[in-house]
């Protein structure tokens, strides 16, 4: 088995979670889909800790972000395709 | 799953614990001096000293005694000593300990003062430690356990491995006819829909809601900025957790598919039989253990990303965390790896499988990596200030 980079909950999940210490800009991800067993590809465009978020897909501002299918917050900034997703650009709904 | 039996001490209330510590128990904070003279003189005994029961009134009085009680009656304890300045509480202390049917004594200092209560204390706990070094393990099942969890300092790996692999083992024990709890009610904020579903009857669901509602009016008349600062952590963000909802979804995966059958006030023990119970508690570690410890949980699994430190002094708690980085900076910290899940070298049921073994050798008498470091963290929650 290759080596897996991020892990995705559900597929209909709007970020993975990366899973190795080495994700870089401009490299390859290979993603998990876990509860399809799916295996999908997207290029990261910043280096990404592990543990930290890569966007699935494309995302405007004041768009929802799912993560274990349900929704985590709202888009704060516009969001693309393997971009690094957190504090700076998904926000609770909460407060 | 294999071996479904440990050794335990049976108590005398016919509760089973998996430690047999003789406790210096102080019954407010200008007792712990005397506390500490009585724990460094005699050996194998375990004081417990800590900062309140002066003052306190009403509901928050009412929780420091069920804590301190409590934590008397925990089948992880052998025998008590208690500790107090005068003998009316003092009393009151030993009057509930003694209802489980162990050793238990009460000194108090008005009268004596410090040097004498010393002496007086330290013949009875040294009468108890003698005792209580003669008591043997015997064959346990599982179905006596009881299992309580909580997650800390938790990250991104949390949700998708270490709290999944806790939630697998609930599933497991669950059937067996275990006791278990979580708690951490301001952390469920995000996901207090779901976690009101996951209750065992719409009833039970309603009393959770109950319970989460009372807490969040609280949190909204208390607060001072949008909890951003503080919820998630700054330990969780760094780990990659961005939002409450995100955390909250990831920290009820510690439950797996089990619904609970009630909802229990902090420090309150079990009554509707076996069963997973949600209690009513902060999300800080260590206040949360202290009261489950108190409702008489005897072992705790405590899954980390970031790497919480925590342990109890008489509940030994298990930590396991997925986060490779972690496990490579502060391992003397965790007590089982399930990072082969994020490598799909491991699938959850074979995490759960793990966990429960090192579990049952904890039962069994090996020292936590919390246990062995010297965490013997103990806060009585506080519901207000004193009077």
């Amino acid at each position: 088995m290759s080596e897996t980079h991020f892990l995705v909950h559900d597929k209909a999940d709007s970020v993975g979670v990366v899973v190795v210490e080495d994700a870089k800009a401009g490299m390859d991800l290979v993603g998990w889909i876990m509860n399809t067993d799916e295996t999908v590809t997207i290029k990261a465009n910043q280096d990404i800790a592990i543990g930290h978020k890569i966007a699935c897909d494309d995302f405007a501002t004041g768009g929802t972000i799912l993560k274990y299918g349900s929704d985590i917050g709202k888009v704060v900034a516009n969001i693309k395709k393997g971009d690094h997703v957190h504090v700076h650009n998904l926000k609770t709904k909460r407060w | 799953m294999s071996a479904k039996k440990f050794f335990g001490y049976r108590r005398e209330n016919g509760r089973v614990g998996i430690r047999n510590h003789v406790v210096i128990l102080s019954l407010d904070d200008i007792s712990n001096a005397c506390v500490e003279a009585v724990g460094n003189n005699i050996k194998g005994t375990l004081a417990i000293p800590h900062s309140y029961g002066r003052l306190q009134f009403g509901a928050d009085l009412e929780l420091t005694f069920r804590t301190l009680i409590g934590t008397g009656c925990n089948p992880n304890v052998a025998a008590v000593v208690v500790v107090g300045i005068e003998p009316k509480w003092t009393q009151k202390l030993v009057d509930g300990i003694a209802k489980t049917g162990k050793p238990v004594a009460g000194f108090s200092i008005e009268q004596n003062g410090d040097i004498n209560t010393i002496a007086m204390a330290s013949r009875k706990a040294k009468e108890f430690v003698q005792w209580a070094t003669e008591l043997q393990r015997e064959e346990c099942d599982l179905s006596e356990l009881w299992v309580s969890v909580k997650c800390g300092e938790s990250d991104t790996t949390s949700g998708l491995a270490s709290n999944p692999t806790v939630g697998n083992v609930i599933d497991k024990i669950t059937p067996l006819g275990s006791y278990s709890c979580f708690g951490e009610t301001s952390e469920i904020t995000g996901a207090e829909a779901y976690a009101a579903s996951r209750g065992m009857t719409p009833e039970v669901g309603a009393k959770f809601m109950k319970t989460w509602e009372s807490y969040n009016q609280f949190i909204l008349d208390n607060k001072t900025d949008d909890l951003s600062d503080s919820q998630p952590t700054k330990g969780n963000i760094e780990g990659g957790l961005t939002t409450i909802e995100e955390k909250a979804f990831g920290n009820i995966a510690k439950i797996g598919k089990t619904k609970y059958i009630d909802v229990l006030e902090p420090a309150e023990a079990p009554s509707k039989g076996p069963g997973l119970y949600f209690m009513d508690t902060s999300s800080a570690a260590a206040e949360c253990v202290t009261l489950q410890a108190a409702a008489g949980f005897v072992v705790h699994l405590f899954p980390t990303g970031q790497g919480n430190i925590i342990g109890n002094p008489i509940e030994p708690v298990i930590k396991l965390s997925a986060n490779p980085r972690t496990i490579r900076t502060m391992g003397e910290h965790i007590d089982v790896d399930v990072s082969g899940i994020l490598r799909r070298e491991m699938n959850l049921d074979e995490a759960g499988d793990k966990l429960i073994e090192e579990m049952i050798r904890v039962c069994n008498g090996r020292n936590t990596s919390a246990e062995a470091l010297g965490h013997r963290e103990f806060v009585i929650t506080k519901l207000y200030r004193s009077a």
